[in-house]
């Protein structure tokens, strides 16, 4: 078989590796297929059918996400027949989508949306039953309306694939099929559901279906202004967006580029950031002075602790004197915290918060 | 080896059990001993004869006289007379229809004799749950030639040459699938049989497993041994559990003569056969769901490439026939595949087992030629439609297939042709469809059926299935518009057009198939709303013709509305306000005077 493959898109040229596929193929040439189900980081269930394309000498239109291409393939993206099919999927989708995009938290960055913009769907043919799922509201940190969902799957597969957890999966079949924990749990009954809310189904769900709780009604997303920023809770340094609003954190979302973690992130990194505004936090050194304690500056407070420390180790010696450091810290700052203990102090009484 | 003069051969398929056959063949055991005729005569308990709608059906060789709808009560008049006697008890005798002649002899019943008997050639004629039964119909000798004379290529070769192709319903060549098997690499391979039969009506497959398993376990080891597995799966239905009792004991008994299991008949080659019961969904009848199934997932289809022959169950090579293919296979070992090959069409070779059922005189299991017309089928062997009304379509293909009207009877039966005529050979349900049968409320029990099982994979199957369904019931309850005919057929060419798997693409077809040839019903419902068959009771209207009434007063009696009023021997009057329609009057009525349009 040969290396690369020319096939032709659209009237374009493209040549790529052999074993792409034409979705790829097409990206590369950049050609914007539709598509909900396909992420390049889950395998591929090749559900939604959005993404099909008509290739000359086929009988029916194959879905692109799953089609490997050949030498001298010749597809057309947006013909009249791929239109149609595309537009007869938005307005089935649509016709059992609630109608409530304005107070959608996904309202502004939701692919469903954006296709039915792309595709000019103002209103669905298909007029007739709709799901009625009662919305999981269980788990502390997600919101789950399941009649949003269009059922691409990838909160399974992610869940699955990349976590580990295998939390989801579908239940029923027909018109009745829905995601869900095993045997419908809530998510926030975590012993039944096994949910470890790391909300990696928040980030590739592509509809408002699963939201953050705690961003909702808070901002819509042009109003954020996206922060890229260092998780501070472990050494893994992860990567991710703080949302900010007004000079206020509202929310933490996934940065597809952050080298360590891409998308993934665990419960503390992707909601644990309430305490960056809590009232309770401190901002500034403290010195109990007569009982109470009082504000200084950092200098103050840094010539105090030396001194105290100096005093110590004179009275009592190194041995006197531990430390325990913190799993918060890189690996570089936990090496200097060792150099202090061991150099400065003159003790081996070093820990760390990981070995408890 | 004892000798017996007579054997009664006792239907003990699932049909005649469900009418009682268990207790036939118990009396006539009874009867036997009773009489002493235990030690000249025996009784056999067989697979299914296929025209389980005469059962409990018993069979009497040497003499092959057929008896029909046998009852406890018979049994000891059947073996003094017949058994003792040697006279033909006339009455339990199938009567032709229309002649209403009586017919003595299995083979000369009209529902046989056109029949040709391939893959169904020993159901009824052993006891299935004796292997040596079997034997002595020649079975395992086409796997011991396989196995002793011919290399797996040849194997492969010779399933070309016999041109069989799936009879599960794609119609896909077996050789070639095979062959794509052998060429995969790999030491791990496995073979599969499809036993999942879940189209509405259906029943072939069961009625083989449950007649004569072992040329299944037959066709899948030839099968093994030409591509190179060593273990099978049997994914059957639970609902189908006669089957799978027949299929264990089968197993069993295979392994210990050593004609499955390791080292079969000496020649060094192994294979291990495992049973699947599949829970009941439709859509597992699609191979890459059926392999998911058996994986422990939820069965739902995946995209193909890669084909199981590549890629299959645990992601190893695998090939996957469906039962009745399985059982057409030592049949091509044991005579050629040239005398295979004689019977059938140009591109469809051997037989096609259908189950004929609907408004047929003759309903049951019939297994023809390929290339035999539908007419010869539903007319000759089904014995034309009941109660002498008029023919109106042929359902062909279950859930997948489409309709058939009347100008195309003298059609061919095979593969292509029934495509090109918008339906398919499916698994070979036949549903036959008279002058009351409404074709758009047809076409909505299938989609009905189709929606409730449709895997929600795909967004055209599971969303349009449901759509599709819901402006055919629209148009059944008389509240269609023009439109609705060009969404549907939109609609349905989106759906065979995108959906992944064959049970969506072909989801559409009862629609399309009866807006091919009815579109005249869609839109009578339509634009006058009327039911031109007098089904859809949205449309239907009850009136009493005032000269036929007698006033006699039934229709008002059993009216469980009190919609019917009038003085005794008057002409009566419904009222059309309270009506809700349900027919009990039209029953009812000894002089029609009550009609329905």
């Amino acid at each position: 078989m040969a290396d690369t493959v020319t096939l032709t898109i659209n009237g374009q040229k493209v040549t790529v590796p052999a074993g792409t596929m034409v979705l790829e193929a097409a990206q590369q040439a950049g050609i914007d297929i539709p598509t909900f189900c396909h992420d390049p980081e889950l395998s591929r269930p090749g559900a939604c059918r959005i993404c099909v394309v008509e290739i000359k000498g086929w009988r029916n239109l194959p879905p692109s996400c799953v089609t490997a291409v050949t030498d001298g393939m010749e597809v057309e993206t947006e013909s009249d027949a791929v239109v149609e099919a595309r537009r007869t999927i938005l307005e089935l989708l649509l016709a059992n989508h609630p109608e409530d995009c304005m107070t959608c938290q996904k309202f502004g960055d939701c692919r469903l949306a954006d296709y039915a913009y792309r595709y000019g769907i103002r209103n669905t043919a298909f007029i007739g039953d709709k799901t009625d799922f009662p919305v999981d509201e269980s788990s502390a940190v997600l919101y789950r309306d399941m009649n949003k969902c269009v059922l691409c799957g990838k909160c399974v597969r992610v869940c699955a694939e990349v976590v580990g957890r295998n939390v989801y999966d579908f239940t029923s079949r027909g018109f009745s099929t829905k995601v869900a924990p095993a045997l419908d749990v809530g998510l926030g009954e975590i012993d039944e559901s096994g949910c470890v809310s790391c909300g990696s189904c928040v980030a590739v769900c592509p509809v408002g279906a699963i939201v953050e709780k705690n961003m909702i009604g808070k901002a819509r997303p042009w109003e954020v202004k996206k922060v890229k920023t260092t998780c501070p809770y472990c050494g893994c340094g992860c990567g991710f967006d703080l949302n900010v609003k007004a000079g206020k954190v509202i929310g933490v979302t996934s940065n597809p580029d952050s080298e360590v973690n891409g998308r993934h992130l665990c419960v503390k990194g992707r909601f644990g950031f309430d305490f960056i505004h809590s009232p309770d936090r401190l901002t500034s050194p403290l010195i109990k002075k007569d009982g109470d304690f009082v504000e200084v500056s950092w200098e103050e407070a840094l010539r105090y602790t030396t001194s105290r420390l100096k005093e110590i180790k004179a009275q009592h010696g190194g041995d006197a004197m531990a430390v325990l450091s913190s799993a918060r810290c890189t690996n570089e700052e936990n090496y200097l915290m060792n150099k202090v203990a061991r150099v400065a102090f003159g003790t081996n009484n070093i820990d760390h918060c990981a070995r408890l | 080896m004892q000798l017996f003069r007579a054997h009664v051969l006792v239907c003990g398929g699932t049909g005649c059990v469900s009418s009682g056959s268990k207790k036939i063949q118990e009396a006539i055991t009874d009867e036997l001993v009773k009489q002493k005729l235990d030690k000249e005569v025996k009784v056999v308990e067989t697979g299914c004869h296929g025209f389980c709608e005469m059962g409990p059906i018993v069979i009497v060789y040497p003499e092959g006289t057929f008896y029909c709808r046998v009852q406890v009560e018979d049994v000891s008049e059947l073996v003094s007379e017949h058994l003792v006697k040697g006279r033909t008890v006339q009455r339990l005798l199938f009567k032709a229809p229309v002649t209403e002649e009586q017919v003595p002899s299995y083979r000369d019943i009209a529902f046989y004799a056109k029949q040709q008997r391939v893959a169904l050639r020993n159901c009824g004629h052993i006891d299935p749950e004796h292997i040596q039964e079997y034997i002595a119909r020649d079975g395992y000798e086409g796997l011991a030639k396989a196995l002793t004379s011919m290399t797996p290529e040849q194997v492969v070769e010779e399933m070309k040459k016999s041109g069989l192709r799936g009879r599960g319903g794609g119609g896909f060549p077996t050789g070639l699938k095979w062959g794509f098997a052998a060429k995969s690499p790999g030491p791990k391979k496995y073979i599969i049989c499809n036993a999942d039969e879940g189209d509405p009506g259906a029943f072939m497959d069961r009625s083989v497993l449950e007649g004569d398993p072992h040329s299944v376990l037959e066709g899948m080891l030839i099968g093994a041994y030409a591509i190179g597995a060593d273990e099978g799966y049997i994914y059957v239905r639970a609902e189908y559990p006669l089957a799978i009792k027949r299929l264990r004991v089968a197993i069993a008994q295979a392994e210990e003569l050593g004609l499955l299991g390791d080292n079969i008949m000496g020649t060094g080659f192994s294979c291990r056969l495992n049973i699947k019961e599949g829970a009941g969904a439709f859509v597992c009848g699609e191979e890459t769901a059926l392999m998911a199934s058996i994986e422990g997932s939820r069965g739902m289809p995946n995209p193909r490439p890669p084909f199981p022959a590549v890629k299959g169950l645990w992601a190893k090579p695998s090939n996957i026939n469906n039962v009745e293919t399985y059982a057409n296979v030592p049949v091509i070992f044991l005579h050629g595949a040239e005398k295979f090959a004689s019977v059938g069409t140009e591109n469809s070779k051997g037989t096609k087992v259908f189950a004929l059922t609907g408004k047929l005189r003759n309903t049951g299991l019939a297994e023809v030629p390929m290339g035999i017309s539908l007419r010869e089928i539903i007319f000759d062997i089904g014995g034309g439609i009941m109660d002498d009304k008029k023919f109106k379509a042929v359902q062909i293909g279950g859930p997948s297939g489409g309709c058939i009207p009347e100008q195309h009877l003298d059609t061919p039966v095979d593969y292509d042709s029934l495509i090109a005529l918008g339906a398919m050979m499916g698994s070979g349900g036949l549903v036959v469809m008279d002058e009351t049968s409404c074709m758009v409320d047809v076409a909505r029990f299938f989609l009905n059926f189709t929606q409730k099982e449709s895997c929600g994979k795909c967004t055209p199957c599971r969303e349009g299935t449901k759509r599709m369904l819901e402006i055919l019931q629209k148009i059944c309850d008389g509240n269609g518009v023009p439109e609705d005919i060009t969404t549907l057929e939109r609609l349905g060419g989106v759906v065979k057009n995108t959906a992944l798997c064959g049970l969506g693409q072909t989801a559409p077809n009862p629609i399309l198939a009866t807006l091919r040839y009815f579109r005249h019903e869609y839109e009578a419902h339509i634009n006058d709303k009327k039911c031109p068959a007098g089904v859809c009771s949205a449309l239907l209207e009850y009136k009493i013709v005032a000269d036929n009434c007698k006033g006699c007063g039934a229709c008002a009696r059993v009216c469980p509305v009190g919609a019917i009023t009038g003085e005794k021997k008057e002409p009566h009057e419904i009222d059309t306000s309270k009506c809700i329609k349900c027919g009990s009057c039209i029953e009812k009525c000894k002089f029609d005077a009550i009609v329905k349009g």
